[in-house]
């Protein structure tokens, strides 16, 4: 399905200073069992985010109401694990619209694409200033400006690009998919098809 | 410029290249499960399509479907609804269905084998990250997220940009007691969660062209937890002689044909890798993981490493520690166990069921383990019958379940308690992974038997004849 464009984000944003934070912690697999897309954002974090019964962990970020936000601030490696989109739906429903790492997993990253969640890779200096800041001034505003493909710590001026392929951030400018974009060459793919072995 | 074994299968898949962009990646074989599937239809039923190949599309149940009793209903309402779906989804589009009770029902990656979908030089995606255990026949084989699984069933195409390439070669002697399983553990703990990512894995070296077929997607399953996209291994004879006469493979002279094309399978003299290793397999021991990811792994003989000594957040590394209760410095051996999961399409094969029945013949289960043998088809369930493996595994006080993916990601009943420790076959040491609260250590068929038999980390070489 198509989605949301984003050209230009400015917010506040929540930091997450934990190393390969993975799929099965972003939404575990019990929730896994929707036939539809719907409500993921409830169980983003969740066991992270809610005691067994259900009573929030006041210590988990998520929960404390100094942070918010539509920048997920995560440590290296975000998105390790599963190919499971549900964990993009996830960050994506609970209101998140770029996730910023030093480092990203494959497919997690890919999926965020693939859904209007813009994933900003920085270097960890970087990413480390925009941390700090952010605990230090819960009220910080980061911005995002894809056409520059630049990401500026507004209190500091602190800025550093990013890179995106042009077909991607085509598609983000404008709130493409790639299936609108497959089903215009369809003639093509299905020449190609029949010259296929298998 | 020579060419490497993924460059061949990856290029003469591309319908199109976008300059700096993704390629437009044409794939030959979809599997479709029940989890990740329903969204993706729902986006063909809103664009009012069908799709595209149904011959080419094959539908399996696992990832929620009980191991007990699957004659009666699905308890669990969610679990039956998503079920329900996909059977009724892929009824609508004609694709082949092998639901819950059907013969050749099984976990998607060890029925993809079973049955000759899976073949040499093909492109292979799933909504399922372990898919890269395709790869082991020389195809090109990954996980893929609902979007793409949309895009594959309107379009049979995805777009992503060619992977980097790295090999992995591995050459001497596996020690006794050391299994494809350990192989890939301890390549995991040399490379970190992330240390291919971005990268397309060849495995290379005597270790892989001596291993089973079996053993070989083992391997290449494991791949997706260094953060590769995928890994493979070229084709050779034992790839030839265990997809033969298999139900979708090609016969006679399409057979002859597929081969001519199928030797050409391998990677060039010289050609060039942007990344390589190499480990000398003599040293590889039993392995066994200690925290919450599938790099945190070390030989089964070793302590765990003192936070000083970790490349990477301490604070990170402390986390995963108190989650698994477990101190730096500490030996794994003697530590007790509370369960034991046997299964996965990373070890739920024959030749797994063997290993696990060599170990613990004319032993009996310990009384403070609880042990889930759950088989990766019907076809291994029928093999360990009829092998007699079963009445060995009974006579020890083992029960054997029905196939899925049961306890590896415990969608289904199949839960680790909160606090409880469980030696696994599977893949992933995540917190919660195996139910919330449970600490799961990864390792091979034969470490959990040992585990199983003695109800603490023992190394199996100690227990081997």
């Amino acid at each position: 399905m198509a989605y949301d464009s984003f050209i230009e984000l400015t917010t506040t944003a929540v930091p997450l200073p934990i190393e390969n934070v993975d799929t099965d912690q972003i939404i575990p697999a019990r929730f896994l069992k929707a036939t539809e897309r719907t409500g993921f954002g409830d169980n983003l974090f969740r066991d992270w985010r809610y005691h067994t019964d259900n009573s929030p962990k006041n210590d988990f970020v998520l929960n404390n109401p100094t942070y918010s936000g539509k920048i997920l601030l995560g440590g290296k490696n975000f998105g390790s694990g599963s190919s499971r989109e549900h964990a993009a739906w996830a960050v994506y429903d609970y209101g998140f619209r770029c996730v910023v790492s030093s480092f990203f997993a494959d497919i997690f990253k890919n999926n965020c694409l693939n859904i209007g969640v813009l994933p900003v890779q920085v270097s960890p200096a970087f990413l480390n200033v925009l941390m700090e800041e952010v605990f230090s001034n819960p009220k910080a505003e980061i911005k995002i400006d894809l056409k520059a493909q630049t990401i500026t710590l507004i209190s500091t001026g602190a800025k550093e690009s990013f890179d995106i392929n042009d077909y991607k951030k085509d598609n983000m400018l404008h709130g493409f998919d790639d299936i609108d974009y497959l089903i215009n060459i369809q003639k093509e793919i299905t020449v190609f098809a029949a010259n296929t072995p298998l | 410029m020579k060419k490497t074994l993924f460059d061949k299968v990856w290029d003469s898949h591309v319908v199109r290249s976008i300059e700096n962009g993704p390629d437009v990646l044409f794939i030959d074989r979809h599997m479709v499960h029940e989890v990740t599937s329903p969204v993706a239809f729902l986006g063909l039923k809103n664009r009012n399509i069908k799709v595209l190949y149904p011959e080419r599309t094959f539908a399996t149940a696992d990832h929620n479907t009980p191991t007990l009793n699957q004659h009666l209903p699905v308890e669990d309402p969610l679990s039956a609804k998503q079920l329900k779906a996909l059977e009724e989804n892929a009824h609508a589009h004609g694709i082949s269905y092998w639901g819950l009770g059907h013969e050749k029902n099984g976990i998607v990656h060890v029925v993809g084998p079973e049955y000759g979908i899976t073949q040499p030089g093909a492109t292979i995606v799933c909504g399922d990250s372990h898919t890269s255990t395709h790869g082991a026949f020389g195809a090109i084989a990954f996980g893929i997220g609902t979007s793409e699984v949309e895009m594959v069933l309107s379009t049979q195409c995805i777009m992503q940009p060619k992977a980097k390439k790295m090999r992995i070669n591995v050459t001497g002697s596996l020690q006794k007691g050391v299994t494809s399983k350990d192989v890939a553990l301890f390549i995991i703990s040399k490379l970190s969660t992330s240390g291919a990512t971005g990268y397309f894995v060849e495995y290379a070296g005597n270790v892989f062209s001596e291993m089973s077929m079996e053993g070989r997607m083992t391997v290449c399953n494991l791949s997706i937890e260094m953060g590769a996209r995928g890994g493979m291994m070229a084709p050779d004879q034992k790839t030839f002689d265990y997809i033969k006469d298999r139900e979708f493979t090609p016969k006679g002279i399409a057979w002859d044909k597929a081969m001519t094309y199928w030797k050409t399978l391998y990677t060039e003299a010289n050609a060039i890798f942007d990344k390589e290793y190499s480990f000398d397999g003599d040293n590889i021991e039993p392995m066994i993981t200690y925290g919450t990811n599938p790099g945190m792994g070390m030989g089964i003989s070793k302590d765990i490493p003192m936070a000083k000594d970790i490349e990477g957040g301490v604070s990170t590394y402390q986390k995963s520690l108190a989650y698994m209760n477990y101190n730096e410095g500490d030996s794994m051996l003697g530590k007790t166990i509370d369960y034991v999961f046997l299964g996965s399409c990373t070890n739920g094969r024959i030749e797994d069921f063997r290993a696990f029945t060599s170990l613990v013949k004319g032993r009996k289960k310990a009384d403070n383990v609880t042990a889930w043998l759950v088989p990766g088809s019907h076809q291994v369930e029928k093999a360990i019958k009829e092998e007699g493996l079963l009445a060995i595994l009974e006579e020890a006080g083992f029960v054997l379940r029905e196939p899925g993916c049961s306890a590896c990601l415990a969608m289904n009943d199949d839960k680790v308690p909160a606090g409880k420790y469980a030696v696994s076959t599977s893949n992933r040491n995540f917190e919660g992974r195996q139910g919330p609260g449970s600490r799961t250590l990864l390792a091979s068929p034969l470490v959990a038997a040992a585990a199983a038999v003695t109800g603490k980390v023992t190394d199996p070489r100690t227990l081997l004849s």
